[in-house]
């Protein structure tokens, strides 16, 4: 039985609800899905997912809940944590943006990497386009780019999973997993079944 | 998941490129209504200058909205009231990281054309503004950039998603700082959703298809919000809202999200009313939250709400078609 939650500061929540219970369903592994928006939800997870959405929203958000140091407590304990665009942002150590340079935004700096804010351009460049996830074994992954941000540097424990031209857009740093895009949005359940087998994983230690 | 119901019909919108030796779509339906889904849980906020755009940021709006004035404004202005000028949107996209959205006229197809080439992130083909087409909306399917669109019931919502909506927000009583018709439509919207489930389960398909002639939309995309329970598009509240106390209310009604109007910058407190209604749109079933929102604020720096009977201008009576 493990416990996933997915932060409801703001973003696409509803969507990592229901591709978590899929990944559970799929793997034959009991477990539930949770919404956390307070310190104390984060308690007792066997893993937790931040959603996209705005980073500078969740991080305020977090931060005056007291919300922000309960999850970086955790994950620090080794909670496997999946962050998506927004979620990437908010777990980054760094954060750059090209209209007001670095943002000054409340960070868990959990994730060894550098990342560009809106590093495409606005939504108008907002694509989509299908890419190989060899160390998740999908191939032709239908991935949804939303004003997405860019992985600059990433750091010596930091994996690259999946790259789309010189850019790593999906990486790993033990339990804790990142990616540009919104694999939420894509159908296809891999970066939430990779999350699900870390949350067993972690349950059983 | 987002639905894609009707995305046949997205390919005038569609821009196609070869990058890195793979094909990149832009402006598919997946990638605009999935920008609205991103919305989901926030507060847009109605701006008309660089100032008030940082103030809403600071305070935690997921994104602006850029009007020449607040609604509040244009009803007391009258005559008519166009899209922002185009200097003002730009220096708001140059001085916030946040998503900037703008207001065009119903059925004023070269506003949206002019908004989409300064590039907005979503227009907002909406009622506050005096119509340019009293019988049609734009064919939003032939843009990159997605529509929000204004409405009062499930017809008007499932109209506007037929002719290219990513997103809908009801109309409410734009510029009143009265809560009460973006109740009443948001109301209407799930009773109307509501009947349509209950034919979809009992599997009457001649039902349906009436439900989908009353509506005058089409079949598939009655099935769609049956089979869903809900709208296909992200839904958020609008028009009206005025206080943290308001937000929650519209959340708990089941919106995705909170559009604020004149409730923000007419009143007294800006900054602090704005963090105040993200507060409570986030945390609109911890009651303890709510109060810590709504004590952020002082009633007497309110907007001066306006009571619906004495109203001249019905916005929401705009664009039904």
């Amino acid at each position: 039985m493990v416990r996933i939650g997915v932060t409801t500061f703001q973003g696409d929540v509803e969507e990592h609800l229901a591709a978590t219970r899929e990944a559970l369903r799929r793997l034959g592994v009991p477990g539930e899905v949770v919404t956390v928006k307070l310190p104390e939800e984060v308690e007792g997870l066997d893993a937790l997912i931040i959603p996209g959405g705005e980073s500078t929203v969740m991080g305020r958000l977090a931060q005056r809940t007291g919300a922000l140091d309960a999850i970086r407590r955790r994950v620090l304990e080794g909670m496997p944590v999946l962050g998506t665009c927004a979620g990437l942002i908010f777990l980054a150590k760094r954060v750059y943006d090209r209209v007001v340079g670095e943002t000054g935004q409340p960070l868990l700096g959990v994730l060894d990497v550098l990342v560009e804010r809106n590093a495409y351009g606005r939504q108008r460049e907002s694509f989509e386009v299908e890419l190989d996830i060899p160390a998740l074994g999908a191939r032709g992954f239908r991935a949804v780019f939303i004003r997405a941000p860019s992985i600059l540097e990433v750091g010596e424990g930091v994996e690259v999973l999946a790259s789309y031209g010189n850019r790593p857009v999906a990486v790993r740093q033990e339990a804790v997993y990142g990616t540009t895009f919104h694999p939420e949005l894509s159908g296809s359940t891999a970066f939430h079944e990779a999350l699900v087998r870390e949350a067993v994983r972690f349950s059983r230690r | 998941m987002i639905s894609l119901v009707l995305s046949d019909r997205e390919r005038p919108g569609v821009r196609e490129l070869e990058s890195y030796g793979r094909l990149v779509r832009r402006g598919t339906t997946a990638v605009k209504r999935g920008f609205a889904h991103m919305l989901k849980h926030g507060v847009v906020m109605d701006v008309t200058n660089v100032e008030q755009a940082q103030i809403a940021e600071e305070a935690g709006a997921v994104a602006v909205m850029v009007l020449d004035k607040l609604p509040y404004d244009v009803r007391k202005a009258g005559g008519v009231a166009r899209t922002a000028s185009i200097k003002a949107i730009e220096e708001i996209m140059d001085h916030v990281t946040i998503p900037v959205m703008a207001k065009c006229r119903i059925g004023h197809t070269w506003e949206a054309r002019v908004l989409e080439e300064v590039g907005v992130d979503m227009i907002d083909e909406s009622e506050v503004l005096t119509p340019a087409d009293e019988e049609r909306h734009i064919w939003k399917w032939d843009f990159t950039t997605p529509f929000v669109c204004g409405a009062r019931d499930l017809g008007e919502a499932l109209r506007r998603i037929e002719e290219g909506a990513s997103m809908i927000r009801t109309k409410g009583e734009p510029g009143t700082g009265n809560v009460a018709e973006a109740v009443r439509h948001m109301r209407i919207v799930k009773a109307e959703i509501r009947r349509i489930r209950a034919i979809y389960e009992e599997g009457d398909e001649q039902e349906l298809i009436k439900a989908a002639r009353e509506l005058r939309v089409s079949y598939e995309l009655v099935v769609e919000t049956a089979r869903l329970g809900r709208l296909p598009v992200v839904n958020f509240a609008a028009g009206g809202i005025a206080t943290p106390a308001d937000a929650a209310l519209m959340m708990s009604l089941g919106c995705d999200g909170i559009f604020v109007g004149s409730g923000i910058f007419k009143s007294a407190d800006p900054l602090e009313r704005a963090q105040a209604i993200v507060l409570a749109t986030t945390y609109w079933d911890r009651p303890e939250k709510v109060l810590e929102a709504q004590r952020m604020v002082s009633e007497a720096k309110s907007m001066t709400g306006m009571d619906l009977k004495t109203l001249e201008l019905r916005m929401q009576e705009r664009g039904t078609g």
